[in-house]
């Protein structure tokens, strides 16, 4: 039994190793980015269009549309960004219906890539949006004491989000593999569609947090009374 | 250890590389699509109102133009039908003319031709009268009444007034021939010396004489001399009346021509009638000159 992919691993040069995390990231970028290819291939521009167009068209408006709910008025400058994190997390929770398989998300290793990215990305996108003055000067709002806190705020978000995808994907997969050795009827099944949820759930959470922190880091001031208009609804 | 560090870094290229590959093969041509659907759909839709505005203009300009050519039509038809009474009542008008001028025509043929019969009626009643006057008188004149002609003809020369006298004296008396008594029977020899006798005292002279018979006198004498005539006869009555009533007769087809054709019996009458009345009052048959 063991706690993370990572400690399978296929091949070794010194630092250099190939274990199942990236192995299954590998397949799992080519299942995307193959399946993408092959279904925007032959794209249609007329009122008819195939299912696999169709499903393509839902997903990319569907989460464009969240995008915007989130408050970014452009959703097309980050849906490259979230809308990949959001892909990349729930196809590989919704992967873990195939046999053998190991989610990459269960490693500590690949969530806190992801995390590391947004802590990148969300400087970048605030930089980008108003500037470095601008973007410095907003952690030491409402007053200079408040930098500190801001700092750490900044970390201590990125290690809860690598932390709660790393916990929710290891622990799905943990409680399977601890209850097919209990009950291995039926139970483990209903884990599984329980495990497919909460997998649906993270990718949710996760992109749309990232969507949350890039939102504030980019806001200019003058919107402030904006969510003010929207929570009364 | 739970993170491997390596791992991490690697897993950071990976998920960059995959937010390219996204980007390149998902993002874009999803998005490309849908815009480009939108255009072609809003193309579409302006095209679709375009084409509507041009039909409506179009279903406008028809029904403007069904509008006029109903409006032509029925002026047109209005006109032919005005036209077609107008030329109705025109042949209507000619034909009631023609039918006009031919029956004036007969009518007034009808009228020559009871003109005529009247006319032809009134000279054949004239003549009858006239042939019948003759014969009555000339199978009356007989011998006793050559006598009363003869006495008759010498009161009227001893009654002969100024004028005519002298003028029948002065004839009488230059002639070289004898003066030329014509009647329509043999005179008498008594009635030859009375007549002579007559003669002679009324001019004053021997006046020479020759008696001659004429049958064409109906009972009547006439003494002639050197272009002067003295006579008495009923024939000079007859011509004289067969003169007025001839006269008559073109003075009454004058007006006639002109009036109304008149009833057939009407023409007979007056026909009849008028000659009665000339014959009633015979002018004198004496002529002198």
């Amino acid at each position: 039994m063991h706690l993370s992919p990572d400690q399978i691993v296929f091949w070794q040069y010194g630092v250099f190793k190939l274990n199942a995390t990236i192995a299954f990231t590998w397949a799992l970028m080519l299942v995307l980015a193959g399946g993408s290819r092959l279904i925007t291939r032959k794209l249609s521009i007329g009122l008819e269009r195939s299912r696999w167009q169709n499903l393509l068209e839902i997903l990319v408006t569907g989460i464009e549309k969240q995008i915007k709910e989130v408050g970014l008025s452009q959703p097309q400058k980050y849906l490259g960004f979230l809308g990949t994190l959001f892909l990349f997390v729930a196809t590989a929770s919704l992967c873990t219906v195939i046999p053998g398989y190991e989610p990459p998300t269960a490693s500590l290793s690949t969530t806190a890539a992801l995390a590391l990215c947004v802590f990148v990305a969300v400087p970048f996108f605030g930089i980008e949006e108003q500037g470095v003055r601008n973007y410095l000067k907003s952690y030491t709002k409402p007053t200079f004491i408040m930098l500190p806190f801001n700092i750490i705020s900044e970390l201590s978000r990125t290690l809860a989000l690598a932390v709660r995808l790393f916990g929710n994907m290891m622990s799905g997969a943990m409680i399977i593999g601890i209850l097919l050795t209990i009950t291995p009827f039926i139970f483990p099944i209903v884990m599984t569609v329980l495990g497919l949820l909460t997998g649906m759930v993270q990718a949710y959470i996760f992109s749309i947090l990232a969507a949350v922190y890039i939102a504030a880091a980019t806001r200019v001031r003058k919107p402030k009374p904006e969510p003010m208009q929207t929570v009364p609804a | 250890m739970l993170i491997d560090w390596f791992t991490v870094g690697a897993q950071a290229l990976n998920f960059l590389i995959l937010v390219w590959l996204m980007r390149r093969f998902l993002y874009k041509p999803i998005l490309h699509a849908i815009d480009e659907r939108e255009k072609r759909i809003a193309a579409e839709l302006s095209n679709a109102d375009a084409k509507k505005a041009e039909a409506e203009k179009e279903h406008d300009e028809f029904q403007n133009k069904n509008a006029e050519f109903d409006q032509q039509r029925a002026a047109l038809m209005s006109k032919a039908t005005d036209e077609a009474q107008a030329e109705r009542q025109r042949l209507l008008d000619e034909a009631r003319k023609a039918a006009d001028a031919l029956s004036a025509k007969r009518q007034e043929t009808l009228r020559n031709d009871a003109h005529n019969l009247n006319q032809a009626i009134s000279r054949r009643a004239q003549k009858e009268v006239f042939a019948i006057a003759r014969k009555a008188l000339t199978d009356l004149a007989t011998t006793s009444l050559e006598e009363r002609l003869g006495e008759v003809f010498t009161r009227r020369l001893r009654e002969m007034d100024g004028k005519a006298k002298e003028g029948l004296g002065a004839a009488l008396k230059t002639a070289a021939d004898p003066a030329v008594v014509r009647s329509t029977f043999d005179v008498p020899a008594e009635q030859r010396a009375a007549i002579q006798n007559a003669l002679n005292e009324t001019f004053s002279a021997e006046i020479r004489v020759r008696f001659e018979t004429a049958p064409d006198l109906i009972s009547g004498i006439e003494l002639t001399t050197n272009g002067q005539k003295v006579a008495w006869s009923i024939a000079d009555y007859l011509a004289s009346l067969e003169k007025g009533v001839d006269e008559l007769l073109k003075e009454k087809d004058k007006p006639e021509a002109k009036a109304e054709p008149k009833p057939e019996s009407k023409p007979v009458v007056r026909a009849e009638a008028k000659p009665k009345q000339e014959l009633e009052e015979p002018k004198p048959g004496a002529k002198s000159q």
